[in-house]
């Protein structure tokens, strides 16, 4: 399959802080790819040399197999961009902010005037075209600002954090918009650390953790790859002592409201263990299910918990 | 680069900067109001032959206007988050600084102009060679907008330090470049400090073309302010680069 992102060696340094240490990886296209960390990890800052934005200290990155580094402009009209403390203009309107975009991306008259009702009737902001975006909602100009990067029907989209702070409706929203757009074929480069989020949406991650990059593979690959963090939710109704439950299968207990996460490494016997402690004490199980390792799980193991 | 998407990329931006920072109804305003009061407090009052004023005064509108709202361009943008989604349009960094220079020098030359039509039509001034006059008043609008793109170059996002920077640099100008004392008539150590200033071949280029009492030979302001635009630009160019991940 061919290549739609690609570092190789990648290194940057600042001062006397290593922020991305020697990142290869390889995003084929048309796939959805989350790149996940811990905030500091190095995401912005690799997302930022991908996109040619800042220049590597070593190593090459190339989109749609053109050089970003040495041909920056070739690289960028190939690509949208979403930085994730990246503005559009408040004093202008949304069809100005549009057009100026497509404007960048050397798009006709004939051509932005088609594009530009087609972006704000996607964004559900047909009736808000001429409104400046000072009157808009933190969703909205985000929903605006996704606009600018896919007017020109980008083959590869990155976008940095890009629910980061918004309402369950706007977020709602853009990740539909990223996902049709996912749809229609385009390469999706995510980064975040809602690991939720990448964990429905990308079909693939990578997570970098101080510059490195940790691991790369698809989400369920890396859940496997801590198969002994199995989990069983439960909810219990009675008193009791959480110290009542342990036994040498259970690793540790999580109390979570009215819920108990229990990590073990038999299932089975777990499960037979608690219906026998609630049965012993007639307390009624209210749910009971158990779950597979998270990519949480697998992302905290590969990152360290901070605690 | 092709030379197409280079173009396109600085007009985009001159056309950007034009239309969110220099259409304001008070920068306008201030444009036109800053060489009305600089004339009433220079000129009125005061018995000045005009053929030696004028030059002087048009050179200080165009160096001012040219030169105020270049510096806090990039400020602005720093501090309102645009800055890293201009980049991240298909422009570099030399790209977007001269869609800067150029707005600067529109504005800076539209502004002029007017001062320059009005007085030529109220006051009896003598205009010797219009070429010239087009001539310098382009050559004075870029250094002078290039010089305002240098002062943004520093990394802060706030633009009150740039506006004390740009103040710093740019009123003590106005005292040492023959504007007010005549190169000829000036003390040979001020004399040498003149040379060193960009705006002392503004004037002297200016008065080549209004009343010919000018200092040097005709086309060396031109040639020394072209030197000086591209010293400015090359430094802004190096510091915009080093400075630009702190700023986004």
């Amino acid at each position: 399959m061919a290549t739609a992102v690609e570092a190789e060696g990648l290194s940057k340094r600042f001062a006397e802080v290593v922020a991305v240490d020697e990142v290869s990886f390889q995003v084929p296209r048309g796939q959805f790819f989350g790149f996940l960390g811990p905030n500091g990890a190095g995401k912005t800052t690799t997302i930022r040399m991908l996109t040619g934005l800042i220049t590597p200290d070593s190593g090459r990155t190339f989109i749609e197999g053109v050089d970003s580094q040495k041909d920056p402009i070739h690289a960028k009209m190939k690509m949208g961009v979403i930085p994730e403390f990246g503005n559009i203009y408040v004093d202008l309107t949304a069809e100005e902010n549009l057009h100026l975009a497509g404007k960048f991306y050397g798009m006709s008259k004939k051509e932005r005037e088609k594009r530009v009702p087609e972006i704000l009737k996607m964004m559900n902001l047909e009736r808000r075209g001429n409104h400046p975006l000072r009157t808009f909602s933190k969703g909205m100009k985000q929903r605006i600002n996704i606009g600018c990067a896919i007017i020109h029907d980008p083959p590869v989209l990155f976008l940095d954090e890009p629910t980061s702070g918004l309402d369950v409706q706007s977020k709602r929203l853009v990740v539909r918009l990223i996902q049709k757009m996912k749809e229609r074929g385009t390469t999706i480069f995510l980064t975040t650390h809602n690991i939720q989020e990448a964990n429905e949406l990308c079909e693939r991650v990578g997570i970098i953790n101080q510059g490195k990059l940790v691991a790369i593979d698809k989400p369920e690959k890396l859940r496997n790859t801590f198969d002994k963090t199995q989990s069983i939710e439960t909810s219990i109704e009675g008193e009791f002592d959480l110290e009542m439950l342990e036994n040498h299968h259970i690793n540790k207990i999580q109390r979570s409201g009215d819920k108990l996460k229990i990590f073990t490494d038999d299932v089975d016997a777990t499960v037979k263990n608690l219906i026998r402690f609630a049965d012993d004490r007639s307390f009624n199980i209210i749910s009971l299910r158990t779950c597979g390792p998270s990519l949480e799980e697998a992302f905290v193991r590969l990152t360290g918990d901070v605690e | 680069m092709i030379y197409e998407e280079f173009l396109r990329g600085v007009w985009i931006t001159a056309e950007k900067n034009i239309k969110i920072y220099y259409k304001k109804p008070p920068v306008i305003i201030f444009g036109l109001l800053f060489p009305l009061l600089m004339f009433l407090a220079f000129y009125m009052g005061r018995e000045l032959d005009l053929a030696l004023f004028f030059p002087g005064f048009l050179a200080m509108s165009l160096f001012f206007t040219s030169s105020s709202v270049g510096p806090l361009v990039t400020p602005w943008e720093r501090q309102a988050g645009t800055y890293e989604r201009l980049l991240s349009y298909p422009v570099n960094i030399k790209v977007v600084l001269i869609g800067d220079i150029i707005a600067g020098a529109i504005f800076g030359i539209s502004i002029s102009s007017v001062v320059l039509i009005a007085c030529w039509l109220l006051l009896p001034i003598q205009i010797v060679s219009i070429p010239m006059l087009v001539l310098s008043m382009i050559s004075g609008g870029i250094a002078f907008s290039t010089l305002g793109v240098l002062l943004a170059s520093p990394a802060t996002k706030a633009p009150s330090n740039i506006m004390m920077l740009s103040s710093l640099i740019r009123f003590p100008l106005v005292f040492i470049s023959g504007i007010f004392i005549l190169i000829g008539d000036m003390a040979e150590a001020m004399r040498y400090l003149a040379y060193i200033s960009p705006l002392t071949y503004l004037v002297d280029s200016f008065h080549v073309g209004i009343g010919g009492n000018n200092y040097f030979s005709t086309g060396i302001g031109l040639v020394v302010l072209f030197l000086f635009t591209a010293v400015f630009f090359f430094i802004a160019v190096q510091i915009h680069k080093r400075n630009m991940i702190k700023g986004l």
